[in-house]
């Protein structure tokens, strides 16, 4: 069998941290950040945050959940950081993806040997129907925001095209949030630490048809974060690190309605072909993904764009039990957005941390075995951003 | 050239004032667009045209929406769908009807117009809506 040739790394990630995700009232952002902060530095004893960490680049989608914009300054300042440069970075849910990204190219570049990347979204002091509105301003305003779409909805026109062009079924998208749920009951961090049942989730009710409530990833409060540096000085600070050997980033309409299909989303599609290339591994070198199921049918499409299986065959593979702890690639080991939950703005850098305790033999019950290639699939919006890495456990 | 409208959002809801549905076309490579913009997407070219569509389209998807954001709360449920016009160009949009249960990918559906929103604040454009062909 051909193993993939070793490339140099673009960056090496030696700490990750994560808030615990679920309905943190009372906390803050800021507060919640902080709190990721601290387990990543608690990762490498020979690191002196606020003297070592030289930038800080934090995802974060809305200012409109805690009034509250210009976080990255502040999340630096809970986080001990100043007076490190920090910056948000705002690509919907792939900010912390595109956050990644940023660091990547801060330490690709020689600008700076060491910095910290994560992202953050409180979400849950507003209600449901705001969280809606503020979640579907990631939409285009003018067209699709102005005509009452929504993010559910926007996720089922995609799903009633899945459906009526490769018959996938009502079924099969609740597999995924079962596989999920189930995976979602082994992570203390997750949200939501319950297996739901497959009838559970079908008779659960109507957010946008066909999607269901358990079609839907959470509303969660969250923080995540990773330390990155070059993979030479890597070896001086820790002995458990993580190459990241692909990045691909790329965009597609804003709209949904001026692609040219609608059961792929291009841009993920892009964007793990060129992380893909950079990593010189295939599909079928991944042990273990995290990918983004914001909606059921999401998890059934990244699996198409990704490789993993051929077009439109997305539900059967998740059916097949292809995609389980145990089966040949497990996807959302994590619990995924569907159970771990979605903080918006931590998401991105939230995967690649799960992906961090695979690949380093910390994933405790929810262990891929000899698990050396992982990929993050990351998504903006209806899918106008698609962020993919690929990493290499050391 | 100079006299005809830029191809702006806004003006595409003025024109959906007079009962109009309007989209940007391409000079040179003959890509028709909604949103309208100065810049077509396929070839890069700033040479670009108002097209009036027809009132006939296609529905290419749909959803019925249950769990809206505050302003459409009154609607709910609600479908909403991607129509394709006669021109090719698709178009995102509320699709009314009074049995949510009979819509089909591939129906026929017809444009009509709202007049102006009444808010005080921006936007006051009116609204297109797609409803079955009568
Ligand atoms: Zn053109």
């Amino acid at each position: 069998m051909r193993r993939p040739r070793r490339v140099k790394p673009l960056a090496t990630i030696i700490s990750a941290g994560l808030s615990k995700f679920g309905r943190r009232e009372g906390v803050y952002a800021r507060e919640l950040f902080a709190e990721a902060a601290l387990e990543a530095f608690h990762r490498v004893e020979k690191l002196d945050p606020g003297k070592d960490i030289k930038a800080a680049f934090i995802g974060q989608m809305s200012e409109a959940y805690e009034h509250q914009a210009h976080d990255a300054p502040i999340a630096a300042s809970w986080a001990g950081l100043l007076p490190a440069p920090a910056t948000r970075i705002e690509n919907a849910c792939a900010s912390s993806g595109s956050a990644l990204r940023c660091g990547i190219m801060a330490i690709k570049s020689g600008l700076y040997d060491i910095v910290l990347v994560g992202g953050v979204e409180k979400m849950t002091n507003q209600p449901t129907p705001e969280v809606t509105g503020i979640l579907a301003t990631a939409s285009d305003y003018p067209f699709e925001q102005w005509n009452g779409m929504t993010f559910p909805g926007l996720f089922a026109l995609m799903a009633t095209v899945h459906m009526h062009d490769y018959g996938t079924t009502e079924e099969q998208m609740a597999a995924v949030a079962v596989k999920n749920h189930k995976n979602g009951a082994l992570n203390p961090k997750a949200h939501m630490q319950k297996e739901v049942s497959l009838d559970e989730v079908m008779k659960s009710r109507m957010v946008a048809w066909p999607l269901k409530l358990y079609d839907c990833s959470l509303i969660t409060d969250g923080a995540s974060c990773l330390i990155l540096t070059s993979p030479k000085l890597a070896k001086k600070l820790s002995d458990n690190y993580v190459h990241i050997i692909g990045s691909g980033q790329s965009q597609d309409t804003f709209c949904l309605h001026e692609r040219d299909s609608l059961t792929t989303i291009n841009a993920a599609k892009q964007a793990a072909q060129e992380a893909y290339k950079m990593a010189d591994v295939k599909a079928k070198d991944i042990d273990v993904a995290e990918v983004h199921d914001c909606f059921t049918i999401a998890e059934i499409i990244a699996c198409e764009d990704l490789g993993f299986c051929r077009p439109g065959q997305g539900g059967k593979f998740v059916e097949s039990g292809a995609s389980n702890i145990g089966g040949a690639i497990p996807i959302n080991t994590s619990g995924g957005l569907k159970s771990k939950g979605h903080p918006v703005g931590a998401t991105g850098t939230a995967q690649v941390h799960e992906l961090f305790l695979q690949l380093t033999g910390q994933a405790d019950r929810r262990q891929v075995a000899d698990a050396e290639i992982a990929l993050a699939h990351n998504l903006g919006g209806s899918g106008a951003t698609g962020v993919v890495h690929i990493l290499r456990g050391a | 050239m100079s006299e005809l409208p830029p191809p702006t959002i806004e003006e595409f809801y003025r024109q959906c004032a007079d009962r109009k549905l309007m989209a940007v076309r391409c000079v040179r490579c003959k890509h028709i667009m909604v949103p309208p913009r100065a810049i077509c997407p396929k070839c890069r070219s700033s040479r670009v045209e108002w097209v009036q569509l027809g009132t006939q389209g296609k529905l290419v998807t749909y959803t019925i929406v249950h769990v809206s954001p505050p302003q459409f709360k009154h609607m709910t449920p609600y479908a909403v769908g991607i129509v394709e016009m006669e021109e090719g160009v698709k178009l995102p949009s509320i699709i009314r009807t009074s049995r949510l249960e009979s819509l089909k990918i591939g129906m026929e559906l017809e444009v009509d117009f709202s007049p102006k929103s009444q808010e005080t604040s921006w936007p006051h454009w009116p609204r297109y809506f797609f409803k079955e062909t009568e």
